[in-house]
């Protein structure tokens, strides 16, 4: 278990990075390569040029903007973990970015990857879905925003073109009660199912290719979970509903 | 690349992950190769002090960083690391294969939580899969290892008794 074989980028400024995405016929984004490189290992992903960001000065800031909490591309998670003002702003996503794999994972995992990766069963996606956040991206062609809403499209797959990369997610603020709950087999893995509680909205997470928004008097309506050893549909839908109870109790 | 103090020239392989870099190229066999996907921990390693695991990493980007490995936390005519001591009072291992990655992970808690309480240890330690122990006597090594660490709450000057 080896990464295959790629041409090896690594750009200096964003200006570089993007040009190279590009420029390069598939080319994939190298930020924290918590979940890239284990993809690489087992050669599940074969890119012909991965884009290394991590030599890029200035762009692992965590401030305020707009009322909200910025995150830049090659902000660790742990960094937003011990962040204050991420716990003062939106402590929704200090609770949800402790949850993330372990400690060590997040040591050089970022919250931009997460969103980029759009694994339908981690956290971030989901908080971000849940509190109407965006990202930011950028490329030769200028720079947009994408609404969490329009940015997942499917299993892995954001609506990202392949010559933009995100430089920043934007987290809005939340007084209003939260919750992060999770069901999995074993403490740090991917959940079974899991919901976001930010105020009155509900977001589900491994459930459906995306996260998805839901009523949280009825969370489980038009949901059609896969099953696989760990869960069956059923008791997906089942912990859906249990975690959108106590989510909701408090 | 600077490993354990120790300058070396670059990778010459941009595939190459920091962990083999690290055993076929370094020699150092210290860090142990588990699942290579980041679920086991024992390829754990300190990256400018911060635990990593280096089967997640390639060796390239380990370039103008400072990697500690589990040889570079005491030399062979030193005394052993706090956290090596503790584990080897409150035999904190047993086959062995899992404890580099503990170590290097347990030396990255005390940093964080410098008296861990015992759902912080739990936690500390949750990202490394031990198959021998069950993890009671890991979990009392870690304890012992605060104890036995100099920390800034409790002031470094004191003798390791008051604590």
């Amino acid at each position: 278990m080896k990464p295959p074989p790629f041409e090896y980028h690594a750009p200096t400024t964003v200006e570089e990075a993007y040009a190279l995405l590009g420029s390069l016929e598939d080319a994939k984004v190298l930020a924290g390569g918590q979940s890239l490189i284990p993809l690489l290992n087992f050669r599940l992903a074969r890119p012909q040029h991965l884009v290394d960001i991590n030599r890029i000065a200035d762009l692992d800031r965590i401030y305020e903007r707009d009322g909200g909490v910025a995150v830049q591309a090659l902000a660790r998670q742990a960094a937003v973990e011990d962040s204050e003002l991420a716990a003062r702003i939106c402590p929704l996503l200090s609770a949800a970015v402790g949850l993330v794999a372990h400690r060590v994972i997040r040591n050089r995992g970022t919250v931009c990857g997460s969103l980029a990766h759009a694994d339908a069963a981690s956290e971030l996606p989901a908080v971000l879905l849940a509190l109407g956040g965006s990202v930011v991206v950028r490329s030769s062609r200028g720079e947009r925003t994408i609404p969490a809403g329009q940015l997942f499209a499917g299993v892995f797959e954001t609506t990202l073109a392949p010559d933009e990369m995100i430089v920043e997610a934007w987290f809005p603020a939340l007084r209003e009660p939260f919750a992060i709950l999770e069901e999995s087999r074993r403490h740090g893995d991917f959940a079974l199912a899991g919901v976001v509680r930010a105020g009155p909205k509900l977001a589900l997470f491994g459930v459906a290719p995306t996260p998805v928004l839901a009523d949280p008097r009825d969370p489980a309506r038009e949901l059609q979970p896969s099953g696989d050893l760990e869960a069956t549909p059923e008791f997906r839908m089942h912990l859906v509903r249990v975690l959108t109870e106590r989510a909701f109790a408090a | 690349m600077k490993v354990n103090g120790v300058n070396h020239p670059s990778p010459a392989d941009a595939r190459r992950l920091l962990s083999d870099h690290l055993r076929h190229e370094l020699g150092l066999t210290g860090t142990h190769v588990g699942c290579e996907h980041g679920v086991c921990g024992c390829c754990t390693v300190l990256l400018d002090g911060a635990p990593v695991r280096s089967c997640l990493m390639l060796a390239v980007q380990a370039e103008g960083h400072d990697v500690t490995t589990i040889e570079g936390l005491a030399r062979d005519d030193q005394a052993l690391h706090p956290v090596q001591q503790a584990f080897h009072e409150c035999h904190g291992l047993q086959c062995g294969f899992c404890t580099p990655g503990f170590v290097m992970s347990v030396v990255g808690l005390l940093a964080q939580h410098p008296s861990p309480s015992p759902q912080q240890i739990d936690e500390g330690i949750a990202g490394n899969l031990c198959r021998c122990t069950g993890y009671a006597s890991i979990r009392r090594a870690v304890q012992r290892a605060a104890e036995l660490s100099p920390s800034p709450h409790r002031g470094e000057g004191r003798g390791e008794g008051e604590t």
